[in-house]
């Protein structure tokens, strides 16, 4: 139980008459990277939404840090912070302006030093003096994480953090993903593409249709491929060959 | 929850901060709220004055509250522009997923809207003491002045909430603005409403801006106030509630 950062049971979300969520079960271990994965459409905004408590859920439970989301919507918010799908920055502020907001917001002692010591670390401290609005995206999307990192809350949330980022910044986020994991921070992410999740996830979740059809490790999940491919090349099958799979079988029944 | 109220003013005091910090940023928002209001002040004194009959002779006290009024009206064109820039930017997520009061978000941005309109009242107050306004209002009446000032900029600021938090477009945003900017050269604040014809007359005598120009022409110029105040009062306060009302249904709705 203790082990748990997130437990969703039976999740079900509908937005009118689009029933988004269809009763969405998983757990997330502490520490850990944790990989939503799914199309464009598929809920992991929704479900971001809900565990962050932005949204209501039509049915089920959800947990985050042994909180419920419903019933303790301010302990929940105590122990998580999000980056949401689109840069949650102040473009008219600078860099540096923006983590002090953000380090005055949740009433930490210094918040001169948390901002100097995340732009360091973000490798922000020649910009740190401009408008946001002169930053590339990766460097918003950097500035957007670090500000999630202020206060260090226990359990951080990514929703598609590297979504619309050149190459070269994806690899920076994913990094920066993996050194959050180090140190012992859990962390939630969602993601449309399969190499990421196969590349930062140490579990993968795929959503699709409104239920989770695949829970499992990266080494597990390609068990689950048929191993008659294996003959073809040497080459082991990427998450997206064990993506289709499932889903074809899933929709020949 | 106790932490989220106990620090509730110092959290508005970071949302204040932070959205004065994007007014004294745009250029565009600053000659919006203060130069156009002085130049139309400059051109009403100076260029159409001297044929304008109020029957006072002193053009600038005569105007001088109508002039606030639209300062205030444009001033929360930009309330509603910043609210939906928020709205859009995805940083209200970030604010309501962090652990503060939630309507601190929203309420930052109200508070903003009276701060930021004082001190574009206050200046152009300033320059039109430089114009030659004089008033022998005693502190009660400046007081007065300045109480339905803020109220009249509070009826305007949730209906900006309104505007900011439901449109779908930047345009759409700032659009509500207009018609009431336009609404004071309809009213008494610039020429006295006997000059106007029929229908327009009775549009001019009968609408809010009206009552809250004479009253508080009247309260600046030391005379009895009548029925005005009690008037303009009304006018702001039902405006301000139902105003209220709407945008706190809206918020709800859109987080
Ligand atoms: N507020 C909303 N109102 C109506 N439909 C919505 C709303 N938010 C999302 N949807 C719909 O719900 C589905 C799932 O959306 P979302 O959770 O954002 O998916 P994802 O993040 O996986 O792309 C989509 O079809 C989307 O159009
Ligand atoms: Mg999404």
């Amino acid at each position: 139980m203790q082990n748990q950062a997130i437990q969703v049971k039976g999740l079900q979300k509908s937005y009118k008459k689009l029933h988004v969520l269809k009763g969405v079960d998983f757990e997330v271990e502490r520490s850990s990277i944790f990989a939503l994965l799914g199309s464009n459409g598929a809920g992991k905004t929704t479900v971001v939404k809900i565990l962050t408590t932005l949204l209501k859920q039509d049915s089920g439970t959800a947990t985050v840090n042994n909180f419920d989301v419903a019933a303790k919507p301010d302990e929940v918010r105590q122990s998580i912070s999000l980056t949401g799908q689109f840069a949650a920055v102040d473009e008219i502020l600078t860099g540096r302006e923006n983590l002090i907001m953000i380090a005055r917001l949740r009433h930490l002692k210094d918040p001169r030093q948390v901002a100097d010591d995340l732009l360091n670390r973000f490798g922000l401290v020649d910009a740190a003096d401009r408008r946001v609005s002169t930053y590339s995206g990766g460097m918003r999307r950097r500035l957007d994480i670090a500000m999630s990192l202020v206060g260090k809350p226990k359990i951080i949330f990514l929703d598609e953090p590297t979504t619309g980022l050149d190459p070269e910044a994806r690899l920076e986020v994913w990094k920066t993903v993996k050194e959050l994991a180090a140190n012992g921070t859990t962390v939630f992410l969602t993601t449309q593409y399969l190499d990421e999740a196969e590349q930062l996830a140490d579990r993968i979740a795929i959503l699709h249709e409104g239920r989770i059809i695949a829970n499992d490790t990266l080494a597990d999940l390609k068990k689950l491929f048929p191993p008659a491919k294996v003959e073809y090349i040497e080459k082991k099958p990427s998450l997206e060959e064990i993506f289709l799979a499932i889903i074809g079988k899933k929709e020949k029944k | 929850m106790e932490t989220v109220k106990k620090h509730f003013l110092s959290d508005m005091g970071v949302m204040l901060e932070r959205s004065m910090r994007h007014i004294f940023r745009s250029l565009d928002t600053i000659i919006t709220v203060t130069i156009m209001p002085i130049m139309f002040m400059l051109l009403f004194v100076y260029v159409f004055g001297g044929a304008i009959q109020t029957g006072t002779d002193n053009y600038v006290n005569y105007l001088l509250p109508g002039i606030l009024l639209i300062a205030i009206a444009s001033g929360i064109a930009y309330t509603s522009y910043r609210l939906f820039m928020d709205m859009q930017s995805g940083i209200f997520e970030r604010f309501h997923s962090m652990p503060i009061a939630r309507s601190t978000a929203l309420w930052g941005h109200v508070l903003t809207s009276l701060v930021s309109n004082a001190i574009s009242v206050l200046v152009i107050i300033l320059v039109a003491l430089l114009m030659g306004f004089r008033s022998s209002a005693g502190v009660l009446s400046w007081l007065a002045v300045a109480g339905i000032l803020a109220l009249f900029t509070l009826a305007l600021t949730w209906i900006a909430a309104i505007a900011g938090l439901s449109a779908t477009s930047v345009d759409g945003a700032g659009a509500f603005a207009y018609p009431i900017i336009f609404l004071p050269f309809i009213s008494s604040a610039f020429v006295p409403t006997e000059s106007m014809s029929g229908p327009v007359r009775a549009f001019a005598e009968n609408q809010p801006v009206t009552s809250v120009v004479e009253a508080i022409r009247a309260l600046l110029a030391g005379q009895p106030v009548g029925n005005d105040i009690w008037i303009a009062l009304a006018w702001c306060i039902g405006i301000m509630l139902v105003a209220y009302v709407f945008a706190m249904r809206v918020y709800k709705k859109r987080v």
